[in-house]
Parts: C-alpha cells; structure tokens; sequence
C-alpha cells in the first residue's frame, strides 16, 4: 500500500481546489490534489457550459499565481454593465471609466478556466501530487495529521484538509458540518449563442418577473446567456427542438446583436443558497461552494471562492515560513473569521436582488426602478456598487492586491 | 524556572520509565497544553509574533532564505526554559537542530510526548543551563529571566552555551505601570489567561537592565522589539512599544 505525505490534502481540482493548490505550491508547500473526474473529461463541451465571472481582485490573484497568462486568450473584459427592469425605460448603466479601471472583470468560459488550471498543476509537477481520478473513501482527522483512503488503496497523510469538493460536498457532509439553504424555485438555463453584432464588451442584466436573464460577453462576436426561469418551466422549454427553443430565446434576448445563432448544448442548473454553520473543524476547512452558494445574478460565486482561497493561502504560507502546525485550530479560527462574514455580506446581497427582482409587483417595481434611477445620478453610490462588484473593497489578502506571498 | 506553567511544575526526580497511568496523564497535559483554543491559547496567539521576530532576525544574522523549506538547516539551537515545547516544535520544522530544556520533569515529559506525536525529533532534557555542555549557534531565553533569583548568573549561563558569532533571543516583561496593569491585574486577575501568581511584578526587568547583563555576559543587543493585543481582531502584533512585553536579539562577538 502506497502512502504519499503532503503539507495539505486539497480535495475537489476544481475551479477553486485547483486554484489554491497552485498558490500553494508556488510558495513551496506540497500539496496532495484529489479529484474525482478524469481531467480531460471536463474540458469536454459537453462537461460544463457556463461561464464565470473574474473580478478584477480576483483576476489579480491568478495573476500572482501564474494561471492569468492561460485564461487571458480567452477572456472577455467587461466595460460596460447595463441593468434594466423588464419593459422599464429606466436602466442603470456602468462605465469601465467612472472607477477609473480598463474593465470591471472578465467573462471566462469555465472550460477555459479549468484548461488554465490543468496547465497550472502540470506546471507546479515538483509540488503538487495531482490523484485524478481517484476517488476518497475515507478521511480520518487525527491529533496530530489528516490520512486520506482511496478507493485503490492508496492513502494520503497531510497535516491539514481542505474541502474544495463543491455544493453537495461529502467531506462537509461527513464531518457533519450542517448547511443552511434553500431554493429559489428557478432554474437557471446556461448556453452560448454567436450574434451578427459586436456586444462592444457590456454585459447585460435584464430583471424579468421570473428571473433575471443576463447576456455576458465572451471573446469574439459570441455571448454566454444565463437564463433564469421558474423551476416548473424548464423541462418544457428545454424539451423544444432547437427552433422553437432559438424563438423563446429570442423573444427575452432581443435583437439588438442581430442574428443569433445557438452554439453547443444547452444545459440547466437549479439555483439554491446554501451556506455552512461553520467553515472549519478539526484539521479541516471548507471553501468554495463547499462553504456557500449563491445566485448567480451577481456572478460572484468563483470569486467570493477565490476570495476564500486568497486568505486561507496567506494564512497556511505563513504558518509554513513560522514552521507551525498547518492544521493548528487557531489558524483555522482565522480562517473563519477573515471569510465568513465578508461571504455573508454578499449571499444577503444577492438573496436581497432576487428577491426584489424576481416579481411583478407594481408598488415593489415602482420603488426599485426609483431605486436604480437614483444609483444611476449619485456617483459616489454608483461607484460604492461598482467596486463591491470588482471586489476590491475591505481588508484584501495579499494575493487579492496582486501581490505574491 | 519553568515558564508560564510553574503552576504545573512539579520535579519527579528519577523517573525513567513511564507506566500507562503516568503516559495517559502527559498526554492529558499535552492535550491542555498545545489546545491552541483552550486555556494556553494566549501562549499560542503570542507565539506567531515571536516566530515571526525570531526568524525575521535569525534568517537576517545568518544569511538565510526565509522562504526556503526548512530555512536554518545545519544551525544548532537551545531552548532555555522549554515549557512545553511550543517554540521548540516550529523552529524545528524551520531546520534547526533543536535541544529543549527545563527544570520542570513533568514540562520536559509533556514535551517529548507530543513532539513524538508530531513527528518532530528535539532533544529534550531536564536540566538547568549551568549543567548543559558544548555550544549552540541560537541560545533561546524566553519568558524565563522574570522567574530567575540570579539573573547575571542565569545570563553567564546562557551566555556560554552560545557559539561565538552566535545569535541569543530574549523575551520577557517590562517593569512599568503598564505591565502591572496589563500582565498582572489583566491576565491574572481579569481575563484569568494565567494563574494568580505566575508573575511577580517586581522581578520584571527592564530592557536597559536585560541589555545591561547580556553585556557583562559577553552578548552585544542589536535589537529591542514588543508585542501587543489588539483586542479587535483577537490577534497579537509586533510593535515597536518594549512596555509591556518585549523581545530582544543581541549577538556575542567572534573574538
């Protein structure tokens, strides 16, 4: 029975897992990397269809750790936001120049994303034992070290564990860390259309009574369409062959980028909020959609999980270069302290838009579109959002400001 | 002269081999002790400050890379008044060549227990400085020189265990109003960190007293430094202000 030892077990090589095992291993820990999927398998088209945002801190962050220079072909700088309610002639519009910034984020196929990724773990080879696919049957925290069990046989011993495992993850389940959530009753459908029309580098966000339906630039004349709709619909419209599907599409989308034309399958997603009563335990922490999940009507899910991987970096290589216990409870501690509040803040945040958004109600129209109109003539208000959206607002770790560790 | 667990210290003279009651006792201890959220868990929160001094320093003096795996490889250390062995784990881990002592047997017991635990090999003994032979590249003192009845004797004692060229690092409580405000009726009496009379108020030295006999013991002081709670963040700090509690590194010279 083969036995590896690593400074820290990260299990889940996702778009958050893999991430931190890169940061980690740039600053000399040895990092044992577990994931259930064949690599390549999730490179397929067919593997995942979304797209995420990067904002421009997190972006800095993939930036220090060397994976940005593989992702940047393919990201499509966003310069404007525009947000309208429904048939309402008021908007609120965004512009790139009033914070001062070249773009607010990114919009990067995930695919592309866990391409640069893959990259960046062959790169860091010297560090970080990469077991994919290899699945976890059994993880003991003991006093003094974590022994990871996988299904081969193989065990892996690391000081300290970290869940990267996504939403339903089974290493929270079995540490019997408890979550809170619940559903929206929406289904968020997730596809890729080309369009006759440059998209000029905006995204749009248009608030429909049953979900906001968000077209995000991607590079070339090509456009990832986030489309939420009432759980009990979608079957049907998903049902549809692909004219009839491209007529619904076309009726929210519009025609302001001219002819669409629908690239790739189609693929949905139920949206939840969920979010952990704790972050840590005994010689493990959770991050990511581990630890929270949220709407993507912000787009902020990967980056309030690069967020979690940015501080919880910082704090391991400290403790590496002081020569602590890497599973020390108060490490931990800071852990929780430094992510759990800043991750709250934005699930409220994002519960709060949907909910206000998510209706047909005319006095709640009335008051939000008031709402928007006001945030659109106050500046300082208008850049407040902007820079929470760009998510370089309250106390950074370093790797956020784009400094390396 | 054990540190902040004196009130634990008992001396045990002549056990050599351990019976199941007395390992399930040490391993009682050690679990208090390195609990870094239990009752020690002021002793753990300092600990970062003073790593993050020693190693800033020591990596300085030696010519080292901090960012390097286990920086200080091939240097010897001794740490004066062990405790428990909190320092001797990680400055072990950072490649140094660790011996810990302490007069307290049941310290030097709890010690070796938990570093076995981990996987990390010191050399721990109970004993006094003065019964320690050959020399050291680090000699460690810390939290130790306020519980001593002679400190010039202490001090000649630490001083020739160290190598010339050698580094010392010192850590200890001023004597000023604010360290009987703060380290006596705070920590002992107020937030209970440590047990009534752990501290003896009157025999904190001053940083000009400690510098004073480091220098009649051959050690020249390069550097004074303190550390501070910020109640806000829960996180001890490295400040410049000695008033309170304050590390120092001094250095004996090569002739």
């Amino acid at each position: 029975m083969t036995e590896l030892t690593a400074d820290v077990l990260v299990i889940g090589g996702g778009l958050v897992g893999g991430p931190l095992a890169c940061a980690l291993a740039q600053s000399g820990l040895s990092v044992a990397l577990i994931d259930g999927e064949v690599p390549d398998a999730t490179l397929a088209p067919t593997f995942d269809g979304r797209a995420s945002a990067v904002a421009l801190a997190p972006q800095r962050m993939l930036a220090a750790i060397g994976l940005w220079p593989h992702i940047e072909p393919w990201a499509a700088p966003i310069r404007h936001i525009r947000v309208s309610d429904g048939a309402s002639p008021l908007y609120l519009h965004y512009d790139h120049r009033e914070v001062g910034e070249d773009s607010f984020g990114w919009i990067v196929e995930n695919r592309a994303l866990r391409q640069a990724i893959l990259k960046g773990i062959a790169r860091h080879g010297d560090k970080i034992a990469f077991l994919a696919p290899a699945r976890m049957t059994h993880l003991a925290r003991n006093p003094s070290d974590v022994v990871a069990t996988l299904s081969d046989g193989r065990t892996v011993r690391a000081r300290l564990a970290v869940a990267a495992d996504g939403r339903g993850s089974p290493t929270r389940e079995s540490a019997g860390i408890g979550v809170t959530s619940w559903k929206y009753g929406q289904t968020a459908i997730v596809c890729t259309v080309a369009h006759s029309l440059p998209h000029g580098d905006a995204a749009q966000e248009h608030f429909l009574p049953a979900g906001p339906f968000a077209i995000l630039p991607l590079t070339g004349q090509r456009s990832s369409v986030v489309w939420t709709e009432k759980a009990h619909l979608v079957p049907a419209i998903l049902a549809q062959d692909e004219a009839a599907f491209q007529r619904e599409l076309e009726s929210r989308f519009g025609d302001y980028l001219g002819d669409l034309t629908l690239e790739g399958p189609r693929f949905s997603y139920p949206l939840t909020l969920q979010f952990a009563r704790s972050y840590t335990a005994h010689r493990l922490a959770l991050i990511g959609d581990a630890a929270h999940g949220m709407h993507p009507v912000a787009g902020q899910g990967m980056n309030m999980g690069l967020r979690d991987v940015a501080a919880l970096a910082e704090l391991l290589v400290e403790a590496k270069r002081l020569g602590q216990d890497l599973g020390d409870a108060q490490i931990l501690a800071r852990y929780g302290r430094w992510r759990r509040f800043d991750n709250l803040l934005m699930l409220g945040l994002t519960d709060g838009l949907v909910r206000l958004f998510s209706n047909d109600v005319a006095p709640v129209k009335l008051v939000r579109d008031l709402g928007m109109a006001a945030v659109n003539r106050l500046p300082p208000l208008k850049r407040f959002f902007m820079k929470h959206a760009m998510g370089t607002v309250g106390e950074l770790p370093k790797l956020l400001r784009g400094e390396t560790l | 002269m054990p540190r902040t667990s004196q009130a634990h210290a008992q001396i045990h003279a002549g056990v050599t081999t351990a019976s199941d009651e007395e390992v399930a006792r040490f391993q009682a201890i050690a679990d208090a002790w390195w609990d870094s959220t239990g009752s020690f868990k002021p002793l753990h929160q300092i600990n970062r400050p003073r790593l993050e001094a020693l190693a800033e320093h020591l990596a300085a003096h030696f010519g080292r890379d901090r960012t390097a795996d286990r920086p200080f490889e091939g240097l010897t250390l001794i740490d004066i008044g062990c405790g428990g062995g909190l320092l001797c784990e990680p400055l072990a881990r950072l490649g140094f060549q660790v011996t810990g002592i302490d007069a307290g047997e049941r310290n030097i017991q709890v010690a070796k227990h938990h570093a076995e635990q981990m996987g990390v090999t010191i050399d721990y003994r109970t004993a006094t400085p003065e019964q320690v032979e050959g020399q050291f590249d680090v000699v460690l003192s810390m939290e130790v020189i306020e519980h001593v009845t002679d400190v010039d004797m202490f001090l000649a004692a630490c001083a020739a265990l160290l190598k010339p060229g050698g580094a010392f690092c010192g850590a200890t409580l001023n004597r000023t109003g604010k360290s009987f405000a703060l380290a006596i009726i705070g920590a002992e009496y107020v937030l209970r960190w440590l047990p009534r009379g752990t501290h003896d108020w009157k025999k904190f030295v001053k940083p000009s007293e400690f510098t004073a006999a480091l220098r009649k013991a051959g050690i020249v002081v390069k550097a004074l430094e303190g550390v501070s709670y910020d109640p806000w963040r829960d996180l001890w700090n490295r400040v410049k202000s000695v008033d309170v509690n304050y590390f120092l590194f001094g250095v004996k010279p090569q002739s």
